[in-house]
């Protein structure tokens, strides 16, 4: 499995508001088995996860999701309660609190099980985490050039920008007058015409709940950038050509529905191209029966378009059930490349350089620039 | 000017048909996709355009239906700048905005006062159309104590004189500027507003937004309260709180046949699936009197009509006019099926829902695809008459498909025009300064109430190019004339 498989998705007819283009993901049928439920969280989206014994971090968590295969109507089984606040519950009176206080009660790790069939995970923090911790070790052979920090502690501290949702220029707006198609299970939403995000659920009904969660989802810088300054996209309202030909209202009937169909294409190809048309590198996180939880990450090449990020849930024939990826900037991009080149060289300067064509002293230049100039020594 | 089409008078028509159009829909609340603030801008602009450019037309717009925020902003920028008026402009603009005003609700009057003293219009003309006002008002003991703050700062802003012994205007100028001052007043309103401080009983016979204050003083029980009020309350006073009335499966009986269509419609909205199933045959009855009243003689005038109603998630409104461009889709549906000839009427919603009772904001909008439905020959197998198309304009499944259909229809299919097609639009756009389009050959009104469509669709005549800007302004100077021949006659 290399390859996001949207079988049973068909794109819609996009709305624009702005910059922000919204296409969405259309199924016949929801997928048979599995549904997604929100379950908000106090705090504002401050929020404690504990990995391990004595590792935890803190972070920004507006909501986890909970992945529900036991095949209960509606996922309210009846000795498990569903553990989920209303929508809303979040938002306390309007003031700003000076500080946020931690909620006492940390998450025990990202993907945790439930009573029941059940899973909850936090969306995105596994596709961040899985990018994050990109040899997140730090060179397997101690040779001269990395420092001792980097020998010790690897790359930690390790850190990138992410931009929520709110603060993405025009998107709130965007998502609050879109209007959701029947039988819709998810969107792509792209920010002057740059694939941003993809969101795909299993069932409509979940969608429409989680629709106005994509607001406090986190977004890359280049999103953020594109949305600030980019102008308004250009709405490519449709256009019947051949008008002469057309002789009855049928003909035009069969003129319009080749209007739908083209956009169809067109969007699968021109726009989602480069999500659906790169091999990623799955890591799989959960099983649960016939659906599997996965995160994954992109090759990494340079100059090929947009690269994603991103958590999947796929069903025993590799169709995706559920999705969610985050766009990686160039510089985010720049920097996975550099240390897949340099840990598939064994962490060897020389030979890293060679891989990628060019001196040591380039790739040393390289690495400083990329913000990595804490694992070389100094004196290089 | 000589040739009465050149490009300047072309442009002024388009602008005057900009300007009514914005003057019926607009309203300066938040829209579904524009805040209040963006409404509230665009629509200065184009009142400060319109009165620059076209003073005597913007005058003449208060004789059309527009609604009363534009009406009420219409007579103060015409106040505030009187002095570019000539005297002859000012004859004719003084008798426009006496009738309106004596059309206009009283509150929304005693608002425009208040915004003029603050903008210190003070001027003899000024002061005697206030005067004039007040002195129509056939009770204005019930205004005093109804809108006591605002009888209050016209009576300062005309120097309305209340002298000794004048009744009743003595003891209004007493109460409102010497309160308390009185042991007990001849007007029997006055009388009780003064009561209802300590007696309970007087505050039933108070105006109902009143009563509910002295109620809440005193601490009635809402229900009891309600109750008490119930034979003093406006029409829609009584439409609004029917619901906190009701007491367990006995509902007060309001009339429902007598509320005007687009009200109904809004209440009809307001209520859940199940009771609006449950009350079918009241609601629709109601629906139905309604809409046949407010289309009067132009009943079954109309032949075959085919409607597109929008009923997507955009028709929900905002939290200002919830459910508003839903509510007047519901009514047109109704007024529609009245003014076509018998069982010539075909109403599509564009979710597809074939009950109109039931509808609900929800779904897209492809309206191409709508379009093409309505356009299909009904069950006489001849092609509509008219096709009705009320939506806010924003179709989006796929964004421009029925602009095109309509275009290449109107090209190709129906070249004779043999179809009149009109589309009713009931959202101000604020960035486009009128109501969307959607597309160059179809006229497009805007629209408030649904009783207004008849006089619309006349408006909508000239949006389509076919009549000259001179029949635009005959129309005008037609309504003009009729306008102030009533407000004299009555």
């Amino acid at each position: 499995m290399n390859r996001l498989e949207l079988t049973g998705l068909t794109a819609g007819p996009a709305q624009v508001w702005g910059g922000v283009r919204l296409v969405p993901l259309l199924r016949e049928v929801p997928v048979e088995g599995l549904r997604l439920h929100r379950e908000v969280y106090e705090g504002l989206g401050a929020g404690i996860v504990e990995l391990g014994p004595r590792e935890r971090y803190l972070s920004y968590i507006p909501h986890g999701l909970v992945a529900d295969w036991s095949g209960e109507e509606d996922g309210r089984g009846p000795e498990a309660g569903r553990q989920s606040a209303a929508y809303g519950t979040q938002f306390g009176s309007g003031d700003k609190p000076r500080a946020i206080p931690l909620p006492p009660v940390p998450h025990h790790r990202m993907a945790k099980r439930r009573p029941g069939d059940r899973l909850r995970f936090l969306p995105l923090h596994l596709a961040l985490e899985g990018y994050l911790a990109l040899h997140f070790g730090g060179p397997s052979t101690a040779w001269e050039e990395w420092s001792r920090t980097a020998l010790r502690d690897g790359l930690s501290p390790r850190a990138e920008d992410a931009y929520l949702g709110l603060s993405v220029r025009g998107l709130a707006d965007a998502l609050r007058i879109f209007e959701i198609h029947p039988g819709q299970c998810g969107v792509m939403v792209y920010v002057s015409d740059a694939l941003a995000a993809a969101f795909v659920v299993p069932h409509p009904d979940d969608y429409r709940l989680l629709h106005a969660s994509l607001v406090e989802d986190l977004y890359g810088e280049l999103v953020h950038q594109y949305a600030l300054y980019g102008a308004p996209v250009a709405e490519t309202p449709v256009r019947i050509g051949g008008a002469e030909h057309i002789r009855d209202l049928g003909e035009l009937r069969a003129a319009a529905r080749a209007q739908e169909r083209a956009w169809a294409q067109a969007h699968d190809t021109l726009f989602a191209g480069e999500l659906l048309d790169t091999s990623y590198a799955f890591d799989r996180v959960y099983r649960m029966k016939s659906f599997t939880l996965w995160r994954f990450l992109p090759p990494f090449v340079r100059d090929s378009g947009g690269q994603h990020i991103g958590e999947t849930i796929t069903d025993h024939k590799g169709q995706v059930a559920y999705l969610k990826t985050f766009r990686l900037s160039d510089a985010q991009i720049r920097r996975g490349h550099l240390l897949r080149t340099v840990a598939g060289a064994g962490w060897e300067l020389d030979r890293a350089a060679a891989a990628l064509g060019s001196s040591r002293e380039e790739l040393v230049r390289r690495m400083r620039a990329a913000g990595f100039s804490a694992l070389l020594k100094s004196s290089l | 000017m000589n040739t009465p089409d050149s490009r300047a008078d072309l442009v002024a028509a388009e602008d005057v048909l900009l300007f009514v159009n914005a003057a019926i829909t607009a309203t300066g609340q938040r829209e579904f996709r524009s805040s209040a603030v963006g409404q509230q801008l665009s629509l200065d602009f184009l009142h400060t355009y319109v009165r620059v450019n076209y003073r005597r037309v913007y005058a003449a717009s208060l004789a059309l239906d527009i609604n009363h925020h534009n009406a009420a902003l219409i007579v103060r920028r015409l106040l505030e700048t009187a002095d570019e008026a000539s005297p002859e402009e000012r004859r004719t603009e003084g008798r426009l905005i006496a009738a309106r005003l004596a059309a206009l609700p009283p509150q929304r009057v005693y608002r425009l006062f208040g915004e003029l003293r603050r903008a210190k219009v003070n001027n003899r003309r000024t002061r005697a159309i206030m005067r004039g006002w007040l002195a129509a008002r056939p009770d204005l003991g019930h205004d005093a104590v109804k809108y006591r703050a605002g009888v209050k700062t016209v009576a300062r802003h005309i120097h309305l004189p209340c002298p000794e012994g004048a009744e009743p205007i003595a003891e209004i100028g007493a109460f409102l500027f010497r309160p308390g001052k009185l042991p007990r007043y001849e007007h029997p309103l006055l009388d009780a507003w003064r009561r209802a401080h300590y007696e309970q009983g007087a505050v039933a016979e108070l105006p109902f937004t009143v009563a509910e204050g002295f109620a809440a003083k005193h601490g009635m029980k809402r229900e009891v309260f309600l109750k008490r009020a119930a034979p003093r309350m406006t029409r829609l006073e009584r439409l609004r709180t029917q619901e906190q009335r009701t007491v367990g499966d006995r509902r007060p009986d309001v009339d429902l046949t007598v509320m005007p269509l687009t009200r109904l419609a809004l209440y009809v909205l307001s209520l859940g699936f199940e009771e609006r199933s449950e009350r079918r045959a009241e609601l629709t009855g109601a629906l139905r009197a309604a809409a046949r009243r407010a289309a009067g003689a132009h009943a079954g005038s109309w032949g075959r009509v085919h409607a597109v109603l929008d009923d997507s998630f955009s028709s929900s409104g905002s939290g200002q006019k919830r459910r508003r461009p839903l509510a007047v889709a519901l009514a047109c549906h109704h007024l529609l099926e009245v003014l076509a000839a018998p069982g010539a009427y075909r109403g599509l919603w564009i979710s597809g829902a074939g009950d109109a009772l039931l509808v609900r904001p929800w779904g897209p909008t492809p309206l191409g695809m709508r379009i093409l439905d309505a356009l299909e020959p009904g069950a006489d197998g001849a092609a509509p008459d008219r096709l009705v198309i009320v939506s806010d304009g924003w179709d989006n499944a796929p964004a421009g498909l029925a602009g095109e259909v309509l275009r290449v229809w109107r090209r190709r299919l129906d070249p004779a025009r043999r179809t009149a097609v009109v589309h009713v639009n009931p959202v101000y756009d604020a960035q486009g300064f009128d109501v969307r389009r959607l597309a160059a050959g179809v006229a497009t009104a805007g629209i408030r109430d649904a009783e207004d469509l008849p006089a619309l669709v006349e408006i909508a005549r000239f949006a389509e190019g076919r009549t000259g800007p001179a029949e635009l302004y005959t129309y005008l100077d037609r309504q003009v004339a009729r306008f102030t021949g009533e407000g004299a006659a009555s």
